[in-house]
């Protein structure tokens, strides 16, 4: 090991520092909220029948991993996000090969994909439990319809932004459309594509609990309109809780998709 | 004789909804065999669109263009282009980039593999085959682009400015580097450039074009005492300053 100079250890130590004054701070500031709000239920200051507490909350957890129904709701409402964001991806990507391959498309589908993607999609919920009934499959689809158009319009303009330069390169090698798409639009695409399905996992979650919220009779999202209905504010803020730590968790998992792919690019380098 | 690139006549015009732009006009001549050639001409004359023919990137309004004989565009496989900029792909090695037009023409096979390797040997990149072409300097990136190129084996080499992206000092070494290459695989050349010197020390003969649009203006063999000089080497010679200042005079009539 070489001997580190001063200056760089102080700068180390600021860093290392700064860094814990920040992971201190946020923990800190979840903790007084969460005492703040313990504090207010138990003194009267807030109604606690209407705003809850965390202690109220764990336990009506604990109890429902009792009878283990809260695994039942939070593994619907995953796998019903999971479904929809995979075949976001899956039908996105699709389409945008479509656009690029065929520009004419693209300029004649714009106006459409535009007036889509601006559309509030929780408008299409109703209608889409009077066409296809009020089941798993309506809610994967009203979690998809979040999502898709603005992927592809998102991916699209990713598609078209790559440098004209690369794809002339792939001409001069004697290669065709199929080949700039393939050898250099997708791969230098991976990045844009990467952070498209970040924003994707969010939007199929907001989805799917919107098509529960009308249809469903599991899941976190029928678990807080019943709530809501039933006077349960109990199960309805606990449910918005691990709503956070779902988010969370899968936003997470595309990072280290993330991570994974850059590792990769180094190492096989 | 039959020449290896024959233009005959050539005619090409932009079109976009604001008019029509004339960028070539009646562009004839023939490269033999080995022969390097260079095109000089005023900026936006048109150089470049040259190429694109030549290369069957765009096809000719009139005119007609024959390469080894036959007509195009049925034969353009025989024709190497090297661009302004070395367009490595980043999230290849070096190695996989030189393999790219192999593998778009379905033509990865043993002994090809074999000749990447061979040729990158023989430039002195073999010991950056895995580098990622970041990892590379502006020169060493334009010599796997040129071997890239050269795997595909073509007949006819199109340079259009591919160092002039490049700084000065590693313009000098590079064009000498290239043009080398270029003569000892005995390729025939044309090379695209708006540095008169560059055309002087590479070229066997140069092509003035005239402002758009373009036709060509004069013809000049260049011919040194010493006809085995490396491009570096010529730019000492007597005779360098002498065709640049002929050149020169051509370029800019009113001096």
């Amino acid at each position: 090991m070489n001997e580190l100079s001063k200056n760089q250890l102080h700068y180390l130590n600021m860093h290392r520092r700064h860094k814990r004054i920040v992971a201190v701070s946020r923990v800190s500031i979840l903790l007084a909220f969460l005492f703040l709000w313990e504090f207010a239920a138990n003194t009267g200051l807030v109604d606690s029948f209407i705003f809850s507490s965390p202690s109220r909350i764990a336990l009506c957890f604990l109890e429902m991993t009792g009878d283990g129904s809260i695994f039942r709701h939070i593994g619907i409402t995953l796998y019903e996000t999971l479904v929809s964001f995979i075949l976001v991806i899956f039908f996105s990507l699709f389409v945008t090969v479509l656009l690029w391959l065929f520009r004419k498309l693209s300029e004649i589908l714009e106006p459409y994909l535009v007036v889509l993607n601006s559309l509030p999609k929780s408008a299409l919920a109703p209608l889409l439990i009077v066409w296809l009934g009020a089941n798993r499959t309506t809610i994967i689809i009203a979690g998809m319809s979040v999502a898709i158009f603005g992927s592809i319009l998102n991916l699209y303009s990713e598609f078209s932004e790559v440098d004209p330069d690369k794809i002339m390169l792939i001409y001069t090698l004697h290669g065709n459309r199929l080949h700039a798409l393939t050898k250099v639009v997708i791969p230098s695409c991976i990045p844009a594509i990467i952070s498209t399905m970040k924003v994707n996992i969010g939007l199929c979650l907001v989805g799917v609990i919107i098509g529960e919220f009308i249809g469903g009779r599991e899941g976190l999202g029928y678990m807080i309109i019943y709530g809501s209905q039933v006077f349960k504010l109990d199960w309805l803020l606990m449910s918005i809780c691990i709503l956070c730590v779902i988010a969370m968790l899968l936003y997470a998992l595309i990072g280290l998709v993330e991570k994974w792919y850059l590792g990769r690019c180094k190492i096989s380098g | 004789m039959q020449y290896a690139l024959e233009l005959k006549n050539v005619h090409y015009a932009y079109h976009t909804l604001e008019g029509e732009t004339y960028a070539l006009k009646d562009i004839t001549f023939s490269v033999r065999e080995g022969e390097f050639i260079a095109l000089v001409g005023p900026s936006g004359c048109g150089k470049s669109t040259l190429l694109h023919l030549i290369a069957g990137l765009l096809t000719p309004e009139k005119g007609l263009i024959k390469i080894n004989g036959s007509y195009h565009p049925d034969n353009t496989s025989c024709i190497g282009y090297m661009l302004q900029k070395d367009e490595l792909l980043e999230w290849r090695t070096i190695y996989q980039n030189i393999l790219l037009g192999l593998e778009i023409q379905h033509a990865l096979t043993t002994r090809s593999r074999a000749l990447a390797r061979a040729l990158l040997t023989q430039y002195g990149l073999n010991a950056f085959a895995n580098a990622r072409p970041s990892e590379l300097s502006g020169g060493m990136r334009q010599r796997a682009a040129l071997i890239r190129t050269l795997v595909l084996k073509p007949d006819i080499m199109l340079l259009d400015e591919p160092f002039s992206a490049l700084d000065y000092q590693t313009r000098l070494n590079v064009s000498d580097d290239i043009g080398q290459i270029i003569k000892k695989e005995k390729k025939t050349a044309i090379l695209v450039t708006h540095d008169l010197a560059e055309a002087v020390s590479l070229a066997d003969r140069i092509l003035v074009l005239t402002s758009r649009p373009a036709t060509i203006g004069q013809t000049v063999n260049v011919s040194f005492s010493d006809p085995g000089l490396s491009p570096l080497a010529r730019r000492n010679a007597p005779e360098f300053k002498t065709y640049f200042n002929l050149i020169w005079k051509e370029l800019n009539p009113d001096e």
